[in-house]
């Protein structure tokens, strides 16, 4: 299935979540590979964000099996516990209302995403007390990648001022580039485009299709914006009802007419008109 | 104007008919015991000078909120004469009633304008310099004024001991700036660690003989380590449920250092701890068997202020380390893990930060500083008891911190100045001076909302300070 024949990058496998009565995701398995951008659209309330959250470890499935697949081996990601996911599985993700660490600057927000590298550099602290240089170097390089996404992003200018006074867009690339840091193998959008102007949604896909081919990350990527979807992404899973109703590529699904069906409900009269 | 004038005056009577109601059982009728019982005392001349005051005071202040600022500011100035004057009204807290007014309405009615014009200087670039580079040199200021205080011809018995109290609390202060203002979890029981340390001092000075330098890190690592016991299990709690908990936690050590009376001697304490030593020399007249006093290898004569000047040294230091530690953390990433946790602790997971180690760090090293604290209060005070360590002390040290400015370092020192000395020296006010302790905070509450010192300097920059790049 992937491009260079290897196995995908994650396998999400049977995935279901009830909450107490409610069936939020019924049996969903869908793959999605490296070096490409996997989009989920559905209809709100068709479980997406549930599935981001069973992904990134903020919910643990009630069935199912997420195979994470990375150069050393692999992960169960329904096994492991929220922080590993980031700090060891390497998953990266973005929130669909935006989350920074509003009273830090924008340069430390940044850092802070590169905490387990740098923790490791100061010797858990003990060597960064005493000032020892090989912290400082790590530091100085952790810097340094800061300093490169901030001019991939365009907020250079802004790496001292408090990330809560970003204009929304920013925050919003701001955002990515600090899941950016954490040096992912995947890294999961929850609507990255929601609230942006035409303008900055054209930038955003840039982003992202620089992720992917610059950085050779997977992407996975929730959104409504069909502009970004049909635009940028190489694989369309589409979600109604918990449900995966329909999979492939951009064109593929956008014609398919469970689709149509799930985004424009199931008048008789439209359809045959 | 005048045609507000009417309405304003009656709203001053209401104020005035309110305050008169509600006095007169509280202030206008008093219970004499004259021996064979009760009778009734009238205070009706006060009860009628605290009502015209407060009906010129309300009066007061609508001019100043129809934006008459120069009559209320006279009315104001009078108030103030009337109190400071010596005429005679029927009680001395009267004179500080009406002249606590006074600075009230001035203050009131000159705020407005004071705000706008600093908001306004604080806006333009020269004014930010200023800012940083004042909030900067006041630092070093007040360290300067701390080192050189015992020199000072101020420096008598009295002074000596509240600077040591005051400095106790802004090491305490700034101990639990890490917990609450670092990491952003609420911490009601922090006397709990600082009882831990100054119980580890007690008893193993007492029972075990050994001496101040040996059990103060000690008594550091006791008081951590009960940090951790604590913070493993409940700080996967959050907000209000953390606190109860914490508030829980330090009320269960006061109790069992009241009823475990084998080891801690119960509510009667445990007394004659010695204090510490100067390179083995003790501050006493006279030295123990084996010991040398410092006055003797000094070769100086005698002076009981000698001990309390080196409590006063060992105490700075020990706040000092406190700071530069929390100072150094902060620069750390472990430091910027504990603001971030504090900011958002779903995207501190979701960028595979540990959140349960990262507080208890923050709680650990939080309650190490308050053990250091501790072992510091026993040998100061050489008799402790659980009475020491109610909660009213954790309250204290918690609006230290809230009232500074949450994170904020010299805040700290302001607010420990502010929340210990104000009542020390208010202490002429006799009863009243709780009165004008809780005027002080809401004062402060109305000002300052985000505490005296609200400005976060980045733990790192880009782009150097006053490049015009930031913000």
């Amino acid at each position: 299935m992937s491009l260079a024949g290897g196995p995908p990058l994650i396998e999400v496998e049977h995935l279901t979540m009830r909450f107490g009565g409610l069936l939020a995701i019924d049996d969903v398995s869908f793959s999605a590979n490296p070096r490409e951008i996997t989009a989920i659209i559905g209809p709100n309330g068709a479980g997406k964000t549930t599935v981001f959250n069973c992904i990134t470890g903020f919910y643990k499935p009630t069935v199912g099996r997420l195979r994470l697949h990375a150069g050393e081996g692999e992960f169960l990601l329904e096994r492991m516990l929220g922080h590993e996911i980031g700090q060891r599985a390497k998953v990266a993700r973005t929130f669909q209302n935006i989350r920074l660490f509003p009273g830090m600057t924008v340069l430390e927000n940044l850092l802070v995403a590169q905490h387990n590298k740098l923790m490791r550099a100061s010797g858990w602290s003990v060597l960064g007390l005493l000032g020892f240089a090989s912290y400082r170097t790590a530091e100085a390089e952790a810097v340094a990648l800061a300093r490169d996404w901030l001019e991939r992003i365009r907020l250079l200018p802004d790496a001292d001022r408090p990330a809560g006074e970003l204009p929304y867009g920013a925050q919003r690339r701001l955002e990515i580039a600090r899941a950016m840091c954490t040096g992912p193998r995947l890294l999961c959008l929850d609507e990255p485009a929601a609230g942006l102007n035409p303008r900055e949604s054209g930038e955003l896909n840039d982003l992202l299709l620089s992720i992917r081919d610059r950085d050779g990350i997977g992407v996975l990527l929730i959104e409504h914006d069909m502009s970004v979807v049909m635009n940028i992404s190489n694989h369309v899973v589409v979600l109604d009802y918990g449900r995966k109703i329909a999979e492939g590529g951009p064109a593929a699904v956008r014609s398919d007419p469970a689709v149509i069906r799930a985004y424009l409900g199931t008048d008789d009269e439209a359809i045959d008109g | 104007m005048g045609s507000r004038l009417p309405s304003m005056l009656k709203d001053a009577g209401l104020t005035a008919f309110v305050a008169a109601a509600l006095g007169i059982f509280i202030v206008g009728f008093r219970t004499v015991d004259i021996g064979r019982g009760l009778t009734f005392d009238y205070q009706i001349v006060d009860l009628a000078v605290a009502v015209v005051t407060i009906f010129f005071g309300r009066f007061g202040l609508s001019l100043a909120a129809n934006g008459l600022r120069w009559p209320a500011i006279v009315l104001g100035v009078v108030m103030i004469a009337i109190g400071v004057s010596p005429m005679q009204l029927p009680s001395g807290f009267l004179h500080w009633f009406v002249a606590l007014g006074g600075v009230l309405l001035v203050i009131r009615a000159i705020w407005p304008w004071a705000n706008d014009a600093m908001a306004a200087a604080a806006r333009t670039p020269t004014g930010r310099t200023i800012d940083r580079v004042a909030s900067k040199w006041f630092g070093w200021a007040l360290l300067v004024a701390a080192v050189l205080m015992p020199f000072t011809p101020m420096a008598d018995q009295k002074t000596m001991d509240l600077g040591v109290l005051i400095l106790t609390y802004v090491m305490l202060g700034w101990g639990l700036n890490i917990v609450v203002g670092l990491a952003g979890l609420l911490d009601l029981g922090y006397v709990a660690f600082y009882a831990v340390g100054a119980y580890a001092y007690a008893l193993l000075s007492t029972q075990h003989g050994m001496g101040f330098w040996v059990v103060l890190p000690l008594a550091g690592m006791m008081a951590a380590l009960f940090g951790l016991v604590l913070g493993f299990p409940v700080l996967r709690l959050r907000g209000d449920y953390l606190a109860i908990v914490t508030l829980g936690f330090g009320e269960i050590i006061r109790l069992v250092l009241l009823n475990w009376v084998d080891l801690t001697n119960g509510p009667a304490g445990i007394g004659s701890i010695p204090g510490p030593t100067l390179f083995g020399a003790v501050f006493a007249e006279t030295a123990p068997a084996g010991k040398q006093t410092v006055a003797e290898m000094l070769g100086i004569p005698f002076n009981g202020i000698h001990r309390l000047i080196f409590l006063y040294y060992i105490i700075l230091v020990l706040a000092l380390i406190t700071n530069l530690f929390t100072q150094r953390m902060r620069r750390l990433p472990v430091g910027r893990a504990w603001e971030a946790l504090r900011e958002d602790e779903t995207a501190c997971r979701a960028l595979g930060i540990n959140p349960t180690n990262t507080k208890l760090t923050a709680f650990a090293i939080g309650a190490m500083f308050a053990g250091f604290a501790g072992s510091f209060f026993a040998a100061k005070q050489r008799f402790i008891s659980p009475e020491s360590f109610v909660f009213i002390e954790s309250a204290i040290i918690l609006a230290i911190v809230v009232l500074g400015g949450m994170g904020s370092q010299v805040g700290v020192v302001l607010a420990a100045v502010l929340l210990i000395g104000l009542p020390e020296w208010f202490r002429d006010l006799g009863n009243y001076r709780m009165l004008a302790f809780g005027l002080a905070m809401v004062l402060i509450m109305v000002f300052r909302p985000r505490g005296l010192v609200a400005h976060r300097e980045p733990s790192i920059r880009l782009h150097p300070a006053g490049s015009g790049g930031g913000g």
